[in-house]
């Protein structure tokens, strides 16, 4: 068996090679090819029945190719001889974008990389059977359904991946990365309205670079009971109010608000303007990098994709740049972006390593990896305690934010009062706005209960991608917020 | 028989050879797709795919299963059987689906014309244009052309092909950080004038300059078909969706006159090539709405089994019977003003004239990130993008700058809401499907503006 998988890692890498030497053949100045196969499995139940099972495959190549100052992109799903000429129409493709040419595209430097890398797992999602998963998923949505709720759902979601990365400048990388997660969720229908609430998070619950031991650990059964009487609840809860106070926000919540404010804002690709026509621009200025005033002093953002379990890590990006932690807010202050080979050579950068593509498929583009809060000095419990008079606000419902990541609104599904520092009445369709900036430098007190909150569903690029990415985040205050936006 | 459902019946039979008695669907897809990408007027992404993929689900002894796989081509006979394998030896191991709704049955579905498709020199010449009709603005965007050949095959008998073709222009002009925007699909370049696009698009952005802040309030809007047809794939995904209604969260009810008499609603499927959903149920076009009344939900086979109704041809796979073709129809005929401003859409000038008549109104070029806040309602936050003016008497009197809207859909559509409806539909590319979701300009009498841009 081991002698089989080494033969197909040759196999891989003679595979990538032969496309990047064909493209090298066909004019390109530089070439690279990712050779990746991926398995995933998704389970969904629904009302104490399993509604779905879905398992996915798939083994491709895509080719990235310089002709002159311009890039050209090809995919195919065809191994068998479709490798040479993914290479030569990549380079064909590159001498057609030539025709309304970039600037010159440089790259900075890399040395070259061969390298293999994996994440640790406990338990294979592979090795748990099926029967053992539909029985937690039937459990958890029957317990819900049984407590109140009138829609349960659950789901469980599974990635392996293997990737082979070849460059003309002498990479030969093999990754593999194994990725699980799931969640559940209690809809409550009303009299012209829905509420609904989730766990461990909205939007497939919590995801990692992990095994089967996240799952277990998420303990969906135990968790059901109170999370569909959570939603009944909700029916009959007070409006959140409207005005401007004091919010606390979960860690799942700050998450997403690094996520919209502060990883996209920091792309260099945005920030260069090469999203502009789809997901924006970037309201930073790269002459204001290393002076400008992002948050409070607590706020400390890190780019880091050696975060152990966290669904943005890896060994080496989509461009063989090994993984590195750099800050990108330091005490308040920007000091750093998430950028590629040729992005930041454009910028002047000397460094690059958050380029990744969501599969064979697509162009690898400058992506977050784990962006997210360094711990505070407070817990949850001191920051409500410290709070006389606020709203706390819990797990993500929607989200909105402006094209340059200034002017942002956001709803959660369940907040509570908080009054001289004791948590009060439950408050529904909880909402809260503002800038960027200025809410981050709102920030004062910040805990140090971190969990990398993994987010599936990134979505950026055209054809538009769906990254995978987390945010480490704890629990935070923020002082004088507008809340309670509605129609 | 064509290649394509050649592959998809012979995976029919691989599975129903090692399982006789099970219920199976087939659907193989060839994709092509290709998108040039530009950004500061220079093409700086171009990229190019060529798949094939193959998806089988299968039902057997109260079980179900659906595996999917990439293919090297239809003739990878070798990747078929091991999916079949695959399959058979999971199904006894997949939980019990007592929902399992059965599969199609052969039915017509008609043959359609191939399309040709684009070469990256065209594509490039494309942006060029683009890039052109700016004017020395710098513009960014793509240019895309897709081009999908599907064979849906099942046990029941049903074996169909379709070829679907698509192309689009999404691209915005800047100036001073302030975009204009044009934004257009239909089914071959050839319908599209890159050029026009690209001077529309530098005629926003030049006319959206100095622009001011806008109190928040209830406004009149002229939303131009890029920022109508949000409205849209909104109400499809949240009101006519048979899974959002199976479980209370839709708004709409069957029958009742829900939205303004002005408004038609179409889902329209065969129009853009897709004759055949991914379960095998012929599509067909379908009235949503009728001058303002609901008429019906989208339904998949496993919704409709639930709902007591027959598949309205929206099994698409996604779990969620979503229409996916669908747009307002166009309103009566009318006369562009004589003089309309060159940054005002000419599928929205029509309406101009009775704009901000008694009120202050608002033109909208663009919506961005609308998010729904509450699905029964169809309560959507979001903000505009790419150009907004003050509208009184008819006459554009100024830019303003982005705001944030909290609106419920239905409640701008609802009766005696439309003041005007345009004489001609647009549609929307998207860059994530193939959806083609598409409207006329739309004369609303209130929006509700909650926030500005500063904040």
């Amino acid at each position: 068996m081991r002698g089989a998988i080494a033969s197909a890692i040759v196999t891989h890498f003679d595979t990538a090679t032969a496309a990047v030497e064909a493209a090298l053949a066909a004019g390109a100045s530089y070439a690279d090819a990712r050779l990746m196969s991926r398995s995933a499995e998704r389970m969904l139940a629904r009302n104490g029945e399993i509604a779905d099972t879905t398992r996915t495959s798939d083994v491709g190549i895509g080719v990235r190719a310089l002709v002159g100052s311009s890039w050209g992109f090809f995919a195919t799903s065809d191994l068998d001889g479709g490798a040479r000429r993914a290479g030569e129409q990549a380079a064909e493709i590159a001498a057609a974008s030539a025709r309304v040419p970039m600037r010159a595209a440089r790259m900075v430097p890399a040395e070259p990389v061969v390298a293999s890398w994996s994440n640790p797992v406990v338990t294979d999602p592979a090795d748990v059977s099926e029967s053992d998963k539909a029985d937690l998923l039937v459990a958890a949505t029957s317990a819900m359904r049984e407590h109140g709720a009138d829609v349960a759902t659950g789901t469980l979601t599974f990635w392996d991946t293997s990737k082979w990365f070849v460059s003309s400048e002498g990479h030969r990388i093999d990754q593999r990365i194994r990725e699980a997660g799931g969640g559940i969720e209690a809809t409550a229908v009303g009299d012209g309205e829905t509420q609904r609430r989730s766990y461990p998070n909205s939007m497939g619950g919590q995801l990692g670079t992990r095994g089967w031991e996240l799952v277990e650990e998420l303990d969906l059964v135990g968790n059901a009971p109170r999370v569909a009487e959570e939603a009944r609840a909700l029916l009959t809860a007070t409006e959140c109010p409207a005005g401007v106070t004091d919010v606390i926000l979960d860690g799942s919540q700050v998450a997403l608000q690094i996520h919209e404010s502060v990883g996209h804002a920091i792309e260099l690709d945005r920030i260069l303007g090469w999203e502009a026509a789809y997901a924006g621009r970037s309201w930073l200025d790269l002459d204001r990098l290393g002076s400008l005033r992002y948050g409070s002093d607590l706020m400390s953002i890190a780019i880091d994709p050696t975060f152990p379990g966290a669904l943005g890590s890896f060994g080496y990006d989509d461009e063989g740049a090994p993984a590195a932690k750099r800050m990108a807010v330091d005490a308040g202050t920007w000091v750093g972006v998430l950028a590629g080979r040729d992005s930041a050579a454009l910028a002047g950068l000397d460094y690059a390593g958050s380029v990744r593509s969501d599969g064979w498929r697509r162009l690898p583009m400058v992506r977050m990896t784990n962006v997210g809060l360094e711990p505070g000095p407070h817990t949850l419990e001191e920051i409500v305690a410290a709070t006389d008079d606020g709203i706390y606000m819990e797990t993500n419902r929607s989200w909105s934010i402006d094209d340059r990541r200034l002017n942002f609104q956001f709803g959660c599904e369940i907040a509570y009062e908080i009054k001289n520092g004791k948590r009060g009445r439950m408050l529904k369709n909880p909402t809260y706005t503002g800038i960027g900036p200025r809410f981050w430098q709102s920030m004062d007190m910040l805990s140090s209960e971190i969990v990398p909150w993994g987010l599936g569903n990134c979505g950026k690029g055209q054809p538009g991608q769906v990254g995978h990415t987390a945010h480490p985040a704890a629990p935070a205050r923020f002082r004088d917020v507008r809340v309670g936006v509605r129609a | 028989m064509s290649a394509i459902a050649d592959a998809a019946a012979r995976a029919v039979e691989a599975v129903t050879d090692r399982l006789p008695g099970a219920e199976v669907v087939v659907e193989v897809e060839r994709a092509e797709d290709h998108l040039t990408r530009f950004a500061d007027s220079a093409i700086h992404q171009n990229v190019a795919d060529d798949t094939w993929s193959v998806g089988v689900t299968a039902h057997h002894e109260g079980r179900t299963l659906t595996v999917t796989s990439d293919l090297a081509g239809a003739g990878d006979g070798e990747a078929l059987t091991a999916l079949a394998e695959r399959l058979v030896s999971s199904l006894p191991l997949a939980p019990r689906d007592p929902r399992w709704p059965g599969v199609a049955e052969r039915a017509e579905v008609p043959a359609l014309a191939e399309q040709p498709g684009t070469s990256p020199v065209e594509r490039a010449d494309a942006v060029a244009a683009f890039v052109d009709g700016a004017g020395g603005l710098p513009a960014f965007g793509y240019v895309r052309t897709e081009r999908a050949h599907v064979a849906v095959a099942t046990s029941g008998g049903q074996l169909a092909t379709m070829l679907t073709c698509a192309t689009a222009i999404d691209g915005i002009a800047s100036l001073d950080g302030v975009d204009g925007v044009f934004r257009r699909r239909a089914h071959t370049l050839a319908e599209l004038d890159p050029h026009a696009a690209g001077a529309l698009a530098a005629a926003k952005a030049r006319a959206a300059q100095d622009a001011v802040e806008l109190e928040p309030g209830r406004y009149e809007v002229v939303l131009e078909p890029t920022a109508a047809a949000n409205i849209v794939s909104t109400l499809a995904l949240y009101g006519f969706n048979g899974r959002m209604a199976l479980d209370g969260a839709s708004f709409v009810e069957v029958g009742a006159e829900q939205l303004d008499p002005a408004i038609t609603v179409v889902d329209d499927a065969p129009g853009w090539g897709v004759t055949i959903d991914g379960e095998g149920t012929p599509t067909q076009r379908h009235v949503l709405v009728d001058a303002g009344r609901s008429t019906m939900l989208a339904h998949d086979r496993r919704t409709a089994a639930e709902a007591g109704a027959r598949s309205t041809g929206h099994g698409f796979g996604i779990g969620m019977p979503v229409p996916a073709h669908t747009r307002i129809e166009a309103g009566p005929q009318a006369p562009a003003p004589a003089a309309a401003p060159a940054h005002v859409n000419p599928a929205a000038a029509p309406l101009l004239p009775g704009a901000g008549a008694s009120s202050r109104a608002l033109l909208v070029s663009d919506f961005w990130y609308t998010r729904v806040l509450d699905p029964r309602q169809v309560t959507v936050t979001g903000l505009t993008r790419n150009g907004v003016w003050l509208v009184e008497g008819g006459e554009i009197v100024g830019a303003v700058a982005n705001v944030r809207f909290t609106q419920s859909y239905p409640g701008a559509l609802a009766p005696g809401q439309v003041l005007g409806v345009g004489p001609v539909a647009v549609t929307d590319p998207s860059s994530w499907s193939a959806t083609a979701y598409g409207a006329p300009a739309l004369h609303l009498a209130s929006w509700n503006v909650t926030g500005n841009a500063s904040g």
